[in-house]
């Protein structure tokens, strides 16, 4: 579960702290108390930066390091595949092994793998994510998202 | 264990042999380390047979037929409730009520108070105590009622050592207070609480006295009478007994006055299409068909630990509790949240270790065979109270061995290193 890649990016995360954003949001896991803010930043339909803050379990900060070197500089269409694709890898309950395809769209975020086959942790890599999705929503102009994710 | 044997210890190797759970391996052949036991306990096999026997041979609905099945159902299933009340030292049987869990019981006084005529009625311009260092099942039920009847809820803060701060205790407790709710132990920092210095004031201005004895029950010697209070909650599983059981106890004349909360079968006495009468206590406040296997596990329990004699569990787990005290103390940067020794203490040790979360701790403690539970233990103010998210917590039971201490004190160490 605790790949090196994983405790890589919990030593050394990318892109914490909060910067400008067109919009801001702040998700809770209350089973295990981790927080974030996170806010995003967009230009046009590219994602200038993704900026937060938060507490939380060296998954959770990992996951949200992940995020921000994944996400900042795409196209909104490619950020939500990948973010399609590790929604759908956090839920197989271990059951996915990430393919050649699988690595290229997700990059250092296929090291959380080993996390989705802990039921209780899923919650903890998706935190970011699922956070993100809700700014990009509220950035946008859409209704905030916030569904179950296990 | 480099130490002498420990003054008190049971002996934990013969009452090991009970719970077949305990031989378990996990993860590729680690010995469990079961050391959540402030969560649920383990069953003995004692309880195990008694449900399987009930459900073998005497499975029927209670109170209810004529029928050789239900009588016997009946029988174990009140025969339950007369070892409850032994066990605790009710003056009379009546006033055991069985519940699903100390929530449902904490529910029940709360919902009682609320429909209740006076002098008992919690309702504008009335006050409600309970204390920053409840479980959530002792603080949302007195949101809930505050919120619906107007009444204002107060607490005790907590002192940085983790003890309640009574020092203001005369204008914490008022003439206005109708209901005092607290716990007697700690769920997260094993704290036990100066039950005679709240009872005291609760009297003087007339206020009923709840006692969450869920962490106190399964621990230690629990005496209702000798507590003074006016109801007591618990629940059976945290002491080896099985889910879905929980008990309130009430003093009899109280009883008798509040109203039912929970309509049903089992607790009317006549019902037309205009009206109802009730039942008499405890039957008044169990309404539907109760858990009865569950019930009987929970007697099974009680006849159990009563054997090995409640006070000798109590000396155990506080031997257990003080070697674990100091053991862990020896860690760098480990940081009780709670009291840093074994006095007045139960045996719930919550700490934090750095800045490394408490869910990684518990992780990596689980990738050794170490159960422990980590979060914030639905006592969530408590964790505001201190600054941080969540804590890593050890509990102890009666089983539980200063070599499972070692296990988790080099545990701990490993989950240093491992982050470090």
């Amino acid at each position: 579960m605790y790949q090196e890649v994983i405790l890589d990016h919990y030593k050394h995360p990318h892109g914490r702290g909060l910067r400008d954003g067109d919009a801001e949001v702040h998700h809770v896991n209350p089973t295990c108390g981790d927080e974030i803010t996170l806010r995003v930043l967009y230009d046009g339909h590219t994602i200038r930066d993704v900026s937060y803050e938060g507490q939380g379990c060296s998954i959770s900060q990992a996951s949200a390091s992940v995020l921000n070197e994944l996400l900042v500089g795409k196209e909104l269409d490619r950020a939500r595949t990948i973010q399609e694709t590790f929604l759908e890898l956090m839920q197989s309950r271990g059951k996915i092994e990430p393919d050649d395809a699988m690595e290229d769209v997700l990059e250092d975020a296929v090291a959380f793998a080993g996390v989705s086959k802990y039921p209780a942790r899923v919650k903890c890599a998706l935190l970011s994510w699922m956070a993100w999705k809700d700014a990009t929503a509220q950035a946008l102009g859409e209704d905030s998202v916030k569904e179950k994710t296990v | 264990m480099s130490d002498a044997k420990l003054p008190g210890l049971l002996d934990a190797e013969a009452i090991r042999k009970d719970f077949p759970i305990l031989d378990r391996v996990v993860h590729d052949g680690k010995k469990l380390v079961y050391l959540d036991n402030a969560a649920t306990s383990q069953k003995p096999r004692q309880v195990l047979d008694a449900m399987s026997d009930y459900n073998e041979r005497h499975n029927a609905n209670v109170h209810r037929g004529v029928h050789v099945l239900a009588e016997e159902a009946t029988a174990l299933y009140e025969g339950a409730r007369d070892k409850v009340a032994g066990f605790i030292n009710a003056p009379s049987r009546d006033e055991v009520v069985f519940t699903k869990n100390a929530s449902e019981s904490l529910n029940l006084v709360a919902n009682m108070l609320g429909w209740a005529e006076e002098p008992y009625r919690v309702e504008h311009d009335t006050e409600i105590v309970i204390t920053e260092m409840e479980h959530h099942s002792n603080i949302v039920p007195w949101q809930l009622l505050s919120q619906r009847t107007g009444a204002k809820l107060k607490w005790f803060g907590l002192t940085d050592d983790g003890r309640l701060d009574l020092s203001a205790i005369d204008e914490v407790i008022t003439e206005k207070t109708k209901v005092v709710s607290f716990t007697l132990v700690s769920n997260i920092m094993g704290t036990i609480n100066p039950v005679d210095a709240i009872v005291r004031r609760a009297q003087e201005v007339g206020a009923l006295v709840v006692v969450d004895a869920s962490q106190a029950a399964p621990h230690m010697p629990l005496d209702v009478q000798a507590l003074q209070a006016d109801f007591v909650a618990f629940t059976g599983h945290k002491m080896c007994g099985p889910t879905g059981i929980g008990v309130l106890w009430g003093r009899q004349e109280l009883l008798d006055d509040l109203p039912p909360f929970l309509g049903g079968g089992e607790m009317i006495e006549t019902v037309t299409m205009h009206a109802s009468t009730y039942a008499p206590a405890p039957h008044k406040f169990e309404a539907g068909t109760p858990p009865i296997a569950q019930a009987v596990g929970l007697g099974a329990a009680v006849d159990y630990l009563s054997a090995i004699g409640m006070d000798k569990i109590e000396a155990h787990e506080h031997a257990l509790t003080e070697y674990a005290v100091r053991k862990l103390q020896e860690i760098p940067d480990l940081r009780f949240i709670g009291p840093t020794t074994a006095e007045d203490r139960g045996a719930a040790i919550s700490f934090t270790l750095g800045d490394i979360h408490p869910h990684d701790v518990g992780q990596v403690l689980d990738e050794q065979g170490i159960a422990v539970r980590v979060g914030h233990h639905c006592a969530r103010p408590v964790c505001l109270r201190y600054g941080i998210p969540a804590t890593t917590r050890a509990s102890f039971y009666l089983y539980s061995t200063p070599a499972e201490v070692d296990a988790l004190a080099e545990g701990v160490e490993h989950v240093r290193n491992f982050f470090g």
